[in-house]
């Protein structure tokens, strides 16, 4: 299963956590900061497997990918396979990219929960769940549609109870 | 009108992602995003972190408004702060009707909750209530957040309704229903293991997704039990065949690549059902030969494919074409320049190489490649690799190349790990004691505390007990090289308390024991170390002044037992003992020291000293060490002393039970049998899982090998055999197997830097080793003349390949000679490759006169016992790995080579002492070709004089302008 997905930027400031098995947010700190520490160690041609059992302890893999100022990490165990785990990085880049059309660092700190619902379509408690960046888009256009359809709906019932009420 | 605004832009941000930012958040972002030093962003986060808990006090907070605050929440906690205080409202969220603030609200739960957090309870009803909902988006939310908070505590609060979401009429909340399922059978298997047959169910689901989806806790199931399983091989196999043949829809392409996350979970299925099952690995086959066929190796996904079929073609039951087949991937993996590729080629090597050990050969360089790369991961991968190939012919370059990494990196997880496998691999291959030691000395001092304590006692036994040979003059001289490392070690800084610990014991057993050195030099020594880490240690660390006083201590201890014997020797040799003015003041201050065992060790020590010969021989006699020490548990030795007692009128003793009146008569042996029982449950606890390498030794033969001082003490109290075995059991792990290598430690003639192309342990590779790189010199002018143009390749790196893979081309030899055939159409598909590697081989410079290389006076001679025939397979067998793919194309080979030999001959007349040993494979020939040597060169038990002088002959014979002296001292460490 997927343990975690990290997205950091050059600095080392998350952007993006999400452990899919609890971590105590000290300790997710300190993983953050050792995977930082490491990535940013590495050469540029080299390859995106990292060992990470030192900090994810025991049967723990990481695949990272680097996109302009950002590092798209994620740790996952024997059970996936590193190679499949890095393409799940693009899928995951590609809906992005088609979410915001170029997608950069600010989109993704600005629209922190939606970022974390095309996660939720592509990854499912620790599982891939999609991986074709269609589908997603599809999925997550629809939470949108009908996030904005309720939206109004409880805009204009405010605003017309207010209005009544006045 | 100013109302219409704000609903307006609220409309225009909600369009935008469904969610408005106020200008606060927009400059909380940027003011962190600005911030330069940890520290002002702390600050700034910790100012946030107020204004939000009051906002969050504040009445009638507008929904949108709470939505960005909870947001802002999980922004500070994924910056390392804490958000406790605001988790309650994120609780209270989820209970909103609206679906955004919904979402949100589980969005901040999921991420902010561990499972078994108190507020869980106020979350269950609601996820029971939304679980039923018409709207499959709170569906989805809901069974999202069941994932990451339900624990074994509250699965059966909703297992109902995820059970019955199974059925549900969109395939994505299926999808997610089968996934939340097998969260709950990883989280607690005993919750919903009647609910596994469900999972079958779902294989056969309309929808690829949903099958798919299944297929993840099925490879789980399959992990834990492959037996009861057995009966979907067929429908695994059908599936994966039709994802193959592109029966789904196109929209499960990926890349071209038809579901290959679906096929990669079935090969990882099939990979566990097919091992050690030749009939399920049957039906396989066919399906697998077709996928590696097909699969496109230009992409990424393509290649994870093709990984995944490799691993399953190592798992099952092995299929000669498919591991043929695989061995062509590897090779395009470890040809790729893509290092992902490589490292994943690597993996599958160590995967295969079981199977067939001979793959390794022909990717030998694109291996060393690997280990040089700059590289990390990659480098550890191939590490990894090595490990697994190592035997007693390649074990000193690898061991050799671990240290040294070992040296260089300074993450300790990992130092610890390599640290760990080095001394595997040299108490399982060492070749001499010799370079056991030198290796150990060398992890010890740059791995230090992070080795495991029984390998040093494992090594000071290995000192004092030799090999278990009876032959005292090796052991004494083992036992005089460890003392001159080890004062020559001494002097440098900072040497890790273990390290010194066994320093100490051996300078103190054998420091003076073969009369090099003087008593008083080897005290001075101790006493100098006693001085150096007593007062640096303790001045340099306040905050851990107690510690290392103790530490500090230790060694003091360590040092004055050591004077001890030292002394006690000295006396009972009827010597005079002169203490040196540092000792006598050194003993002094411990008399007076405040550590009761360090003052009673001084005394202990005066009084020694002060006795006579005799007395001190009884004592402390020499070289006893690993004597077995009879104790008299019952103190029969005293029995007429208590006769005499009772007729005095003495009381007679009574046994602490039945004082105590504890009725149940136990003697001192069944307590002892309890103690024994209970010490035997505790390491069994702990042992170590088994290495797969270690699998062939039985740890049972090599009981009586246990940790010395540990041991000794431990008997004494305890004389029980069985309490000895128990520990020994549990400790077997880390123990010298002795049995195994015992045949070639401690021969006086085996000692070489590298065996390249022997793995035969009787056979003396230096012999070999050399007469092979003449060959393949002599044999690479002969191209040279017809071969014109050639790559530049580091004859550093052959050399290594040599001595890493040469042991391993024996059984290939073998094989090719029986099945030539087979062979040769093995290695046809990948020709071209082979030429190339040929090419590169042969690319090693010639020595300038050969003639003159075979009358090189120092070229060692073979020993009547060895074998000549096996020398000479060894011979061939190197030149034979370079160039049996060359000839991939042809039947045969071996005559091949002949020919290529006979060439050469006919050309060069050096070639004549190869050409007389590959035509006539006699003693005599072989005797006569070879020089006669330095007799105690070869003879005399020096590992050190005979390591040297191999090291000469090496130099001089293979690379007469010794290009490369680091390869010097890879070979020799």
């Amino acid at each position: 299963m997927i343990r975690a997905v990290l997205v950091m930027n050059t600095q080392g400031r998350p952007r993006i956590t999400k452990f899919y098995e609890f971590w105590p947010v000290e300790k997710q700190h300190e993983a953050i900061r050792n995977v930082f520490s490491v990535l940013c160690s590495r050469a540029e041609h080299v390859s995106n497997f990292v060992d990470a059992e030192s900090i994810f302890g025991p049967d723990s893999r990481l695949v990272y990918k680097h996109f302009a100022t950002l590092y798209f990490v994620f740790i996952f165990d024997s059970s996936e396979n590193e190679l499949a785990m890095l393409d799940l990085i693009q899928v995951f880049v590609e809906t992005l990219d088609k979410c915001f059309r170029n997608v950069c660092e600010l989109d993704i700190v600005f629209n922190y929960s939606k970022i974390h619902a095309i996660l939720d379509e592509i990854i499912f408690g620790g599982q891939v769940l999609e991986t074709s960046s269609t589908e997603v888009m599809k999925a997550v256009e629809e939470i949108t549609k009908l996030e904005a359809a309720s939206n109004a709906i409880n805009l204009v019932s405010k605003s017309v109870s207010n209005w009544r009420s006045r | 009108m100013e109302q219409l605004k704000t609903i307006g832009r609220e409309l225009a941000m909600g369009s935008q992602g469904g969610f408005g930012q106020s200008k606060e958040f927009l400059d909380l972002v940027k003011s962190i995003g600005e911030a330069r030093s940890k520290a002002e962003e702390d600050r700034i986060v910790l100012r946030e972190i107020e204004t939000l808990k009051r906002r969050l006090l504040e009445p009638d907070i507008p929904k949108r408004k709470m939505k960005e605050y909870i947001i802002r929440l999980l922004y500070v906690e994924m910056l390392g702060h804490d958000a406790s205080f605001g988790y309650i409202h994120a609780v209270k969220m989820t209970h909103d009707d609206a679906l955004p603030l919904k979402r949100t609200g589980y969005l901040a739960v999921t991420l902010f909750l561990s499972d078994d957090h108190d507020l869980i309870i106020l979350i269950v009803n609601t996820i029971q209530k939304d679980l039923r909902s018409d709207n499959y988006l709170v569906v989805c939310a809901a069974l999202n957040a069941v994932c990451k908070l339900i624990n074994d505590e509250t699965i059966p609060a909703v297992l109902p309704q995820v059970v019955e979401l199974l059925g549900h009429s969109k395939e994505a909340v299926r999808k997610k229903a089968v996934m939340a399922l097998h969260r709950f059978y990883q989280k607690s298997p005993g919750a919903v293991s009647h609910l596994v047959s469900n999972f079958r169910k779902r294989l056969c689901d309309n929808d690829p997704g949903v099958m798919g989806a299944s297929l993840c806790p099925l490879f789980d199931l399959v992990t834990i039990d492959a037996k009861s399983y057995k009966d979907l091989v067929s429908s695994f196999v059908s599936i994966l065949k039709q994802v193959a043949e592109r029966r789904l829809p196109k929209s499960y392409d990926y890349h071209q690549m038809p579901a290959p996350f679906i096929q990669v979970k079935l090969l990882k299925i099939l990979a566990l059902l097919g091992s050690g099952d030749k009939q399920a690995s049957e039906s396989m086959y066919t399906v697998l030969g077709d996928i590696i066929r097909k699969s496109d190796s230009s992409t990424n996904i393509g290649n994870a494919v093709l990984y995944e079929c490799i691993c399953c073609v190592a798992s099952i039951h092995p299929n000669p074409k498919l591991l043929e087949s695989a061995a062509d991937v590897i090779a395009k993996f470890l040809k790729s320049d893509s290092h992902n590729l490589k490292y994943m080629g690597i993996d599958a090597l160590g995967r295969l190489i079981k199977l067939s050990p001979q793959i390794a050969e022909q990717h030998q360089l694109a291996v060393i490649d690997c280990l040089e790369d700059p590289d990390d991961t990659l480098k550890r991968k191939t590490f990894e690799l090595l490990y697994k190939m190592t035997k007693s012919s390649n074990v000193e370059v690898i061991v050799d190349r671990m240290v040294d990494y070992m040296i260089s990196i300074s993450d300790d997880h990992y130092k610890t790990y390599i640290a760990s496998r080095c001394v595997e691999l040299a108490e399982q291959f060492a070749p001499s004691n010799h370079w056991f030691i030198q290796t150990m000395n060398k992890v010890f001092e740059h791995a230090g505390d992070l080795v495991n304590i029984k390998v040093a006692h494992n090594l000071m036994r290995l000192i004092a007990e030799g090999f278990g040979e009876d032959d005292d003059a090796t052991d004494s001289q083992l036992r005089s090289s460890a003392v001159e490392s080890y004062l020559r070690i001494i002097g440098e800084p900072k040497l890790p308390s273990m390290f010194l610990q066994v320093i100490c014991w051996v300078l103190g057993e054998y420091g003076t024991a073969d009369g090099k050195h003087s008593a008083s030099y080897i005290s001075g020594k101790l006493c100098d170390i006693a001085e150096a880490y007593s007062n640096d240690e303790t001045v340099k660390v306040f905050t851990k002044i107690q510690l290392f006083a103790n530490k500090a201590g230790k060694f003091k201890a360590y040092a004055i037992s050591a004077l001890m014997k030292i002394y006690a020797f000295e006396v009972a040799a009827g010597r005079k003992v002169d203490m040196l003015p540092e000792c006598q003041s050194f003993i002094e201050e411990l008399l007076a020291s405040h550590s009761t065992d360090l003052q009673q060790r001084a005394y202990e020590l005066q009084a020694v000293v002060g006795l006579d010969a005799q007395a001190v021989q009884a004592i402390l006699p020499r070289d006893t060490r690993c004597e077995e020490i009879e104790v008299d548990k019952d103190l029969s030795f005293l029995n007429g002393y208590v006769d005499q007692a009772i007729e005095k009128g003495a009381q007679p003793y009574i046994a602490e039970d039945e004082r105590n009146g504890m009725g149940n008569v136990s003697n001192l042996r069944s307590q002892d049998q309890h103690e024994s029982i209970q010490h035997g449950l505790r390491f069994e606890a702990y042992e170590l899982p088994k290495p797969p390498m270690q699998s062939k030794v039985d740890p049972v033969s090599s009981t009586d090998v246990v940790p010395v001082p540990e041991a000794l003490s431990y008997r004494e109290t305890h004389p029980i055999s069985s309490v000895g075995s128990t520990s020994e059991a549990g400790s077997s792990e880390l123990k010298l197997r002795l049995d195994g290598v015992q045949k070639k430690w401690g021969r006086p003639t085996y000692s070489t830097p590298t065996s390249s192309t022997t793995n035969s342990p009787s056979e003396k590779p230096a012999n070999g080793a050399s007469h092979v790189d003449s060959a393949t010199a002599s044999y690479s002018k002969s191209r040279d003349s017809q071969n014109t143009k050639k790559t530049e390749i580091d004859p550093e790196k052959q050399k290594l390949a040599a001595s890493l893979f040469g042991g391993s081309s024996q059984p290939e030899r073998r094989s090719s000679t029986g099945h030539k055939a087979s062979r040769s159409s093995g290695g046809a598909a990948d020709g071209s490759r082979g030429s190339k590697a040929v090419e590169k081989t042969i690319q090693q410079p010639p020595p300038p006169d050969l003639l003159d290389f075979s009358d090189e006076p120092t070229v060692t001679s073979a020993l009547p016992s060895v074998d000549p025939f096996k020398q000479l397979e060894g011979l061939l067998d190197s030149s034979m790995s370079s160039t049996t793919n060359h000839n991939a194309g042809t039947a045969t080979i071996a005559p091949d080579i002949m020919s290529l030999y006979g060439d050469s001959t006919a050309s060069q007349d050096s070639l004549d002492i190869f050409h007389g040993l590959s035509t006539e494979p006699t003693g005599a020939t072989s005797g006569e070709t070879t020089v006669t040597t330095l007799p105690q060169s070869v003879k005399g038990p020096n590992a050190k004089d005979a390591l040297e002088k191999d090291a000469l002959v090496r130099q001089m014979g293979v690379n007469p302008t010794s290009q490369n002296p680091n390869l010097f001292r890879d070979l020799l460490g």
